[in-house]
């Protein structure tokens, strides 16, 4: 309770905390948006969702610690890296879901978050890494507030990545097939669209933008092998909330939870910050739950 | 005649193992703690078709539950304690052990139970994938809070009070617990899945929808049937904290990178839906993670994720649900020859 009476006395600390929060959240919104993007067409969860994320992560870090590229440059090597490796999985394993009950996808895909996420504790060790673009920081409100140039950075980034993306899949021959079987595969197909092509290119477009996520992430903050889950939470909880396939609502909700995270890491003790994201993930379930069984009530 | 005389054998040699086998008693009554695990996870994964990915949560507060009895039951003195390398471990009299573990066990089972209940209520109206990726959620959070609770040593663990007998018999008696528990828990399986009870949650598999235009509240079967995998989860879970001897929130409590996966993977291994298969499931992937691990020093974690793709993908109906197909009149299931 200290932490909350020391927000009120200074209110700076409280613009810090939302501030960074907000910066958080567009990343967050760009691994959501992918996760929207695949359950919408290929009606599958990823729950490997955040290992895509700190992979892309480690490809940065790699480039950065062992060739010393500024990570800024890595980010579409990024991209590209996890394109291969989305597309990779995709023909090894994903497609053999995609007509399968969503439990097997889930626990498919939890497999290869398990798998992943062990991959990287053996390749890139299990210390909490970071990559340093060397942007410095600035001072706001008389040096109320510090904020590290690179969280500015990577927020217009994260976000100038979302626009691209919905605006590539509006007028794209591609995007326009990618709407098309999301709407109604069987329809797609006959219509001439090559689904399985449409689905591998969805699989590794959102490993890919992962991809860039996770380079975003590893400049602003640090990442570590088993941290990846956290985004998969994240990621899903934005998309309960704004549905699926809405950018501006998903943005919203993602700063939103961005800033509501960091504030409660405040609260609460940064050893609570995680499960505050878990605690806040089984709340949002229950309340979408109770209001999705009042509508039922009354339609009938 | 041949069924009951393999399980006779079985039962005999199981119960003499302890004495046949003197040096892998430990390792013996860890098979048994899976074979319960794998069986409890099927009641709500296999039989009722609701994937949980966090019902090692009832295994950690069962663990937990049980720990602070033994530890405050009985022990007002400080003078009490002894230090097991560098803990504090209560030393109990014999009576005042196993009174205190016998309540310790029946209120991890309770509380499993009511929590599972009060739970339950919330999210068990959800549909299949917003419930996995729930129980996600509700394993690892409870991990997470518990390593930040003072009471229960937060994320230093606390220790379980000393067997007051001597050196080695605890092993031997955790392992009964474990056979006995084990046991249990199939001949109540068993009796529930002939019953109407297990139709009903083969209902739920097949159809929800259907069942609950039927006029079958489904929510309420799911409850019951998630508080019976409560109930034996939250013993299992105290009886490992004895066992192990010491709690900590991740690595022990609320285990998802080890006990919370393998129980899931063991009853897809073993045959989903099936009573036998969790069993045969659990024994086999023990046996190989016993004589494999070792040698994958460290790669045996990739090996689990790759393990539970590959059994997912391309296995899932699982040994028995193969075996199934293959004789299928070994089942009492008659196939019409097409002519």
């Amino acid at each position: 309770m200290d932490n909350i009476s020391l927000l009120i006395q200074a209110p700076s600390i409280l613009g810090q905390l939302v501030l960074d929060g907000l910066l958080a959240g567009a990343i967050f919104a760009l691994a959501a948006y992918g996760l929207a993007l695949v359950w919408g067409v290929m009606n599958i969860i990823n729950v490997a969702q955040g290992e895509f994320v700190i992979l892309g992560g480690y490809v940065t870090y790699t480039l950065y610690d062992k060739f010393g590229i500024n990570p800024l440059w890595t980010v579409p090597i990024a991209f590209v890296v996890l394109y291969a490796v989305g597309w990779l999985l995709y023909k090894l394993i994903i497609y053999r879901l995609v007509d399968r009950d969503l439990f097997t996808s889930l626990l498919a895909t939890f497999g290869i978050s398990i798998l992943l996420q062990q991959l990287m504790n053996q390749v890139f060790g299990a210390d909490v890494v970071g990559a340093d673009a060397g942007l410095g920081s600035s001072l706001f409100f008389d040096s109320a507030i510090v904020t590290a140039n690179i969280k500015f950075v990577s927020f217009s980034l994260a976000l100038v990545c979302g626009v691209v993306l919905v605006m590539a899949l509006k007028r794209s021959r591609l995007g326009q097939a990618i709407r098309a079987t999301a709407q109604d595969a069987r329809a797609a197909r006959i219509m001439g669209v090559d689904t399985d092509k449409v689905y591998a290119a969805t699989f590794s477009l959102n490993s890919a933008i992962c991809g860039v996520a996770g380079a975003l992430v590893v400049m602003t903050w640090v990442i570590h092998p088993f941290i990846g889950l956290v985004y998969t939470v994240r990621s899903f909880m934005i998309v309960i909330i704004a549905g699926l396939g809405n950018l501006a609502a998903v943005v919203v909700s993602g700063l939103g939870l961005g800033a509501l995270e960091n504030v409660a890491g405040f609260v609460l003790g940064a050893e609570f910050q995680s499960a505050f994201v878990f605690g806040l993930l089984v709340v949002i379930l229950v309340v979408r739950n109770a209001m999705v069984r009042r509508k039922r009530q009354v339609l009938s | 005649m041949k069924k009951k005389l393999a399980i006779g054998v079985g039962l005999l040699l199981s119960l003499a193992a302890p004495y046949l086998f003197p040096t892998y008693v430990t390792m013996l009554a860890f098979v048994w703690l899976m074979v319960v695990l794998s069986l409890s996870w099927d009641i709500i994964g296999g039989q009722m078709g609701y994937n949980s990915f966090g019902n090692i949560f009832f295994f950690g507060i069962g663990m937990y539950v049980s720990a602070i009895v033994q530890r405050d039951m009985f022990s007002s003195g400080v003078d009490r304690f002894a230090d097991v390398a560098g803990a504090a471990a209560v030393q109990l009299s014999q009576s005042e052990y196993f009174i205190s573990l016998s309540v310790g066990v029946a209120l991890a089972a309770v509380i499993c139970v009511l929590v599972a209940i009060v739970l339950g209520m919330a999210i068990l109206s959800m549909r299949g994938h917003y419930f996995a990726i729930c129980t996600l959620g509700l394993g690892i959070a409870a991990g997470e809070i518990a390593s930040g609770i003072d009471f229960i040593g937060a994320g230093s663990g606390m220790v379980t009070p000393l067997y007051p007998e001597a050196a080695g018999s605890r092993e031997a008696f955790y392992y009964y617990f474990f056979f006995a528990l084990a046991v249990g828990t199939l001949l109540l399986l068993n009796k529930i899945y002939k019953s109407r009870f297990g139709l009903v949650l083969n209902a739920i598999r097949d159809d929800e929808d259907k069942a609950e235009a039927m006029g079958l509240h489904t929510t309420r079967y799911k409850t019951i049937a998630w508080s019976i995998a409560a109930f034996v989860l939250g013993i299992a879970g105290a009886g490992t904290g004895n066992l192990v001897g010491f709690i900590d929130p991740i690595d022990v409590a609320f285990t998802g990178a080890t006990f919370g996966v393998w129980m899931i993977l063991t009853v897809i291994l073993g045959g989903k839906g099936t009573l036998w298969g969790p069993v045969i499931g659990a024994v086999i992937f023990y046996a190989t993670k016993e004589i494999f691990w070792t040698y994958l020093l460290g790669w045996q974690r990739v090996a689990l994720g790759l393990l539970i793709v590959i059994i997912v993908v391309f296995f899932p109906t699982g040994i028995l649900g193969w075996v199934r197909e293959r004789w299928p009149h070994r089942f009492g299931e008659r196939v019409e020859e097409a002519n």
